[in-house]
């Protein structure tokens, strides 16, 4: 192991440059480690976000040497390149400064997505009963432990032709719904999510699946969404 | 035109249509694959062809109803590279991809025509 890491950091908005920064390099060192190291260190005004450090809030995704990638849970043995890391934000979101996106837009998609779960029952009536085995609830179950990170969107190269497109995450969590029995909405849901912003532009090029760091496939989940307002479709239902 | 091409509902159908027609496609394609594969050991000539498509009414079913499923499923991703690489509307991307997938389904029969009709 070498003993400096040399990074480069994304600095400015929209427009901006790499700046350089040598980082004394340690066992087990993360890529936030590293972003860290030089907020603290030698760049004070350097932003970036970042909240639990263990992969479970889905604050600190960012591009490493070309991809996007929790950073907390990336080591820097694993994706370093010659001893260099370029880091820089996530792609397809609007650059607040340095490192942190604006994800207003990725979140507004969630809600267009009917992504908020709508039910009959009020909390004064018994819990509903669903089959942990059912085919409906292990749709669901593998869609739900999306951390809402980004990654996904900021991969996807149908966000990047298609601006109005709501992107894998949004449209995972609407099939984790749309899998739901006690939800309400299906139909509204359906229409949200068909059409030239929804699931039927996505390519099945798989780089949400492939670089998805909860190892979820929102692939599988569009294509769930593009079977069920096909068949809302035939029936008239769309 | 007087269906809206954007709605959600368009979008819906051109993908099952899309889809329907590949199912066809994949078919249709393994049977000229293994034919072709099959015919090609005798040597491959113009008259040889001829003589097995002309007047031969099962080929000229299977080539026809290949001409149409090509012509259905061409339409949609064309339409798409058009909106997606060359940034144009989504009814203006609609209609040049349907009028090219008639030109495929036109230029197609005419093929099987040729070769079928003695």
């Amino acid at each position: 192991m070498q003993k400096n890491l040399s990074v480069k950091v994304w600095r400015g908005k929209q427009s901006g440059a790499f700046s350089d920064y040598l980082v004394p390099r340690h066992e087990s060192q993360t890529v936030l480690d590293v972003v860290t190291y030089i907020q603290r260190h030698l760049e004070p005004t350097l932003s970036y976000r970042f909240a639990c450090r263990v992969g479970m809030c889905g604050s600190c995704a960012m591009t490493v040497n070309g991809q996007a990638r929790w950073t907390c849970r990336t080591h820097v043995a694993k994706v370093a390149m010659n001893n260099q890391l370029e880091i820089s934000p996530l792609a397809n979101l609007p650059v607040i400064k340095d490192l942190a996106t604006d994800m207003s837009v990725f979140f507004d998609k969630w809600a267009q997505a009917k992504g908020q779960f709508k039910g009959s029952t009020t909390r004064h009536e018994p819990f509903a009963k669903v089959l942990p085995e059912s085919v409906e609830r292990r749709a669901a179950n593998a869609g739900i432990e999306c951390i809402g990170c980004g990654v996904c969107y900021a991969s996807c190269d149908v966000v990047n032709w298609r601006p109005q497109y709501l992107g894998p995450a949004a449209l995972n969590r609407a099939w984790t719904l749309v899998n739901d029995e006690r939800d309400i909405n299906q139909t509204e849901r359906l229409r949200a999510v068909a059409g030239d912003a929804g699931c039927h532009v996505c390519h099945t090029q798989g780089s949400c699946s492939e670089r998805c760091p909860k190892k979820l496939s929102p692939t599988t989940s569009i294509a769930g969404l593009k079977r069920a307002s096909a068949r809302a479709a035939v029936r008239g239902k769309l | 035109m007087s269906q809206d091409l954007s709605t959600n509902i368009a979008q819906a159908r051109r993908w099952y249509w899309q889809r329907l027609s590949a199912m066809v496609l994949a078919i249709c394609v393994l049977i000229h694959l293994a034919v072709m594969i099959y015919a090609v050991q005798g040597g491959l000539s113009a008259a040889e062809i001829l003589g097995r498509t002309q007047g031969n009414w099962g080929f000229a079913l299977l080539y026809t109803v290949f001409v149409i499923a090509a012509a259905v499923h061409i339409p949609p991703g064309l339409s798409n590279i058009a909106v997606e690489w060359w940034r144009w509307t989504e009814t203006s991307a609609v209609n040049f991809a349907r009028l090219f997938g008639l030109l495929v389904l036109l230029s197609g029969l005419r093929a099987v025509y040729a070769v079928v009709v003695p």
